[in-house]
């Protein structure tokens, strides 16, 4: 007599991160959200491939010329392609968005983190601070800090660095060339990742401060963990969730300081340029080529509204009790 | 009530000293001072500014100077014109900034309330949907995109206003109406949050037992605690749009506190850019303490913290 094989346990309980999966692909907004922000990322970091023109490409024969059939988007009023221009913006308006909000993030983790763990008066003490850096006028400090230290030697010795580490991979230096990074660039990344730190900070803090007393933590502590595995191994993977949450909330706020500050000729500065950049030279010709702005204008729009539909979408995938 | 107050205040001067120093840092961390930047100054020139300002004396000096100055109301020359007190610029920028905002909040609840009760009291139908949806593309459209669009239409293809400038009674017009779409969003979202939330609890549900009318129960009952979110959020942004909104008087070239400070910021008018930034940060604590009061009078479970 033989035994049949027994069959394989067919899985009862879904694993939480399958269940995100499922909730965020079953929102119409989210997926929605997720479609546009591929297609943008394929336009932006594929597109300048295609495109037969370059960034800085000039023909002042054929300037401020409405959207045709060789160039889509128009040209601006030194002949340059805006669709290729638009697609170098959006890659830099995505890169100072998500590095700038990885800044942010990561200070945010380790102050909430910190003070959720030592509690007691440094907690109290840490998140008085924060509530007060609330009532903080950043916008103001961000202006004075970018128009202050825009040439600041300190900034130009930055660059430098940051380009002879990039040499090592040819091609990262090649792109960052291609982008016209410079020290901009890094002000803007450290300037707006001081100030988007805050509500990440009280986030990763609540969560730390349920989770640090129930019965896991415990019973790792009784067989011998230390407080750095206990916060790697068993705090840091339950902290995710939220944090993944608000940094994708975080993402958009971002750009759109960024941007802000471009526009008003504070943020990225020349060579490259960004959307923000781009909208500013649109407003001062809509008279005359409304294409200058609309095009530029309309795709950081759908970037930002999209960035919120995947944003809110993950909460409710990975947060479910939060009432929005 | 007087605790609070006074804590509050207390609070505040600590809060506005930190503004300051912040302040004063970031713009000394400037690898130039304001001085050199001009053309055709003779360093003789430049010696009389600099002792004029004071930025020959040591940092704390020239903090304590400014301190001093700002603390008895009686703050010192713009650096960039001397002569021309930043007391003087601030007041006559700031009423241009409130003829600019108040309508600003006005449109913005107008359009905002309505938008979010509609999606609240009927969740998870078209309604619901399409409000919320032009909530969020409310949110999504930069002022600095919305702008410059509001200009196009308005001014340059209908010419009922002026695409830009103060010179003009109705110059508000444009700006405030920017202004007030994009927070119209915002109020649109919290309206809705706080009321969904409101509607969901208990007290509802007895006020709804008891006999209570839809409208009754909404307007009496619920109305009250769904305003909360709303009311915290405006504290912050009715002291931002006071203050001028930097972005909207850029585009449309109004000359309020908030076109005034990124001149300043841009063209390192260092006493002229702590001005208004202490101003705003004087209007935020204000404001938020407002907010904490009316709070506190809406829900008495809430109570004046100190």
């Amino acid at each position: 007599m033989t035994l049949a094989p027994p069959a394989p346990p067919k899985a009862l309980i879904e694993s939480p991160w399958r269940t995100a999966r499922r909730r965020l692909f079953s929102n119409a907004r989210s997926v929605t959200g997720l479609a546009f922000l591929t297609l943008l990322f394929a336009f932006c970091i594929v597109g300048p491939a295609l495109s037969p023109y370059k960034q800085t490409e000039q023909n002042l024969d054929n300037k401020t010329a409405a959207p045709s059939a060789s160039h889509w988007m128009g040209t601006d009023p030194l002949g340059r392609d805006v669709m290729t221009r638009t697609m170098y913006g959006g890659r830099v308006t995505l890169l100072v968005g998500f590095v700038a909000t990885g800044v942010a993030v990561a200070i945010g983790v380790i102050y909430g983190m910190v003070s959720g763990l030592v509690g007691g008066r440094t907690d109290s003490a840490m998140m008085r601070v924060v509530d007060i850096l609330y009532a903080f006028p950043f916008l103001n400090f961000v202006i004075i800090l970018t128009a202050v230290l825009g040439t600041h030697p300190f900034l130009v010795g930055a660059e430098a660095w940051v380009l002879d580490k990039l040499s090592v991979i040819p091609a990262l230096k090649g792109a960052a060339t291609d982008l016209g990074f410079n020290a901009s660039f890094l002000l803007l990344f450290a300037a707006i990742g001081a100030v988007e730190w805050l509500t990440m900070a009280r986030v990763v803090r609540g969560q730390v401060l349920s989770l640090k007393n129930q019965e896991f933590v415990t019973a790792a502590r009784s067989y011998g963990a230390g407080t750095g595995r206990i916060l790697l191994r068993h705090l840091l993977p339950n902290v995710i969730g939220p944090v993944i949450v608000y940094a994708s909330l975080t993402v958009p706020g971002v750009m759109l300081l960024e941007a802000t500050l471009s526009f008003l000729g504070l943020g990225i500065q020349p060579p490259a340029s960004s959307w923000g950049v781009l909208i500013n030279d649109g407003a001062q010709r809509m008279d005359t080529a409304p294409w200058l702005l609309l095009f530029p204008g309309v795709f950081f729009s759908l970037t930002l509204l999209s960035l919120n539909f995947v944003g809110d979408g993950l909460r409710d995938a990975l947060d479910p009790r939060s009432i929005r | 009530m007087i605790r609070f107050l006074l804590s509050r205040f207390l609070q505040g001067i600590v809060v506005i000293l930190a503004v300051f120093v912040i302040t004063f840092v970031l713009q000394k961390l400037s690898p130039t001072s304001p001085f050199n930047g001009e053309r055709n100054v003779s360093a003789e020139v430049r010696a009389t500014l600099e002792s004029y300002y004071g930025y020959d004396k040591p940092w704390l000096v020239q903090m304590w100077r400014h301190i001093k100055a700002f603390a008895t109301f009686n703050p010192p020359d713009c650096v960039k014109s001397p002569g021309r007190g930043v007391g003087e610029v601030i007041s006559q920028a700031f009423p241009v900034s409130v003829a600019l905002a108040v309508p600003a909040l006005l449109i913005a609840l107008a359009i905002g309330i309505p938008l979010g009760a509609i999606a609240a009291l009927r969740p998870n139908t078209f309604d619901d949907h399409w409000a919320t949806a032009t909530a969020t593309l409310g949110i999504c459209i930069p002022s600095f995109v919305l702008g410059p669009l509001i200009a196009m239409i308005f001014g340059l293809y209908l010419r009922w206003f002026n695409v830009a400038g103060w010179h003009d009674s109705a110059d508000w017009v444009l700006p405030s109406l920017t202004l007030g779409l994009i927070y119209s969003g915002y109020v649109a979202r919290l309206t809705r949050g706080g009321l969904r939330e409101t509607l969901a609890q208990d007290f509802i549900r007895t006020a709804r037992a008891k006999g209570a009318s839809e409208p009754v129960v909404v307007i009496r009952h619920a109305l009250k605690l769904a305003c909360l979110p709303l009311l915290n959020f405006l504290g912050p942004t009715a002291a931002g749009l006071l203050t001028g909104s930097m972005v909207t008087e850029t585009v449309f070239q109004i000359p309020g506190l908030g076109q005034h400070f990124i001149s300043s910021a841009i063209n390192r008018d260092d006493t002229l850019a702590v001005g208004i930034t202490l101003l705003f940060a004087v209007l935020i604590l204000v404001f938020n303490m407002l907010v904490d009061i009316i709070q506190a009078a809406l829900n008495p479970r809430i109570g004046l913290k100190s």
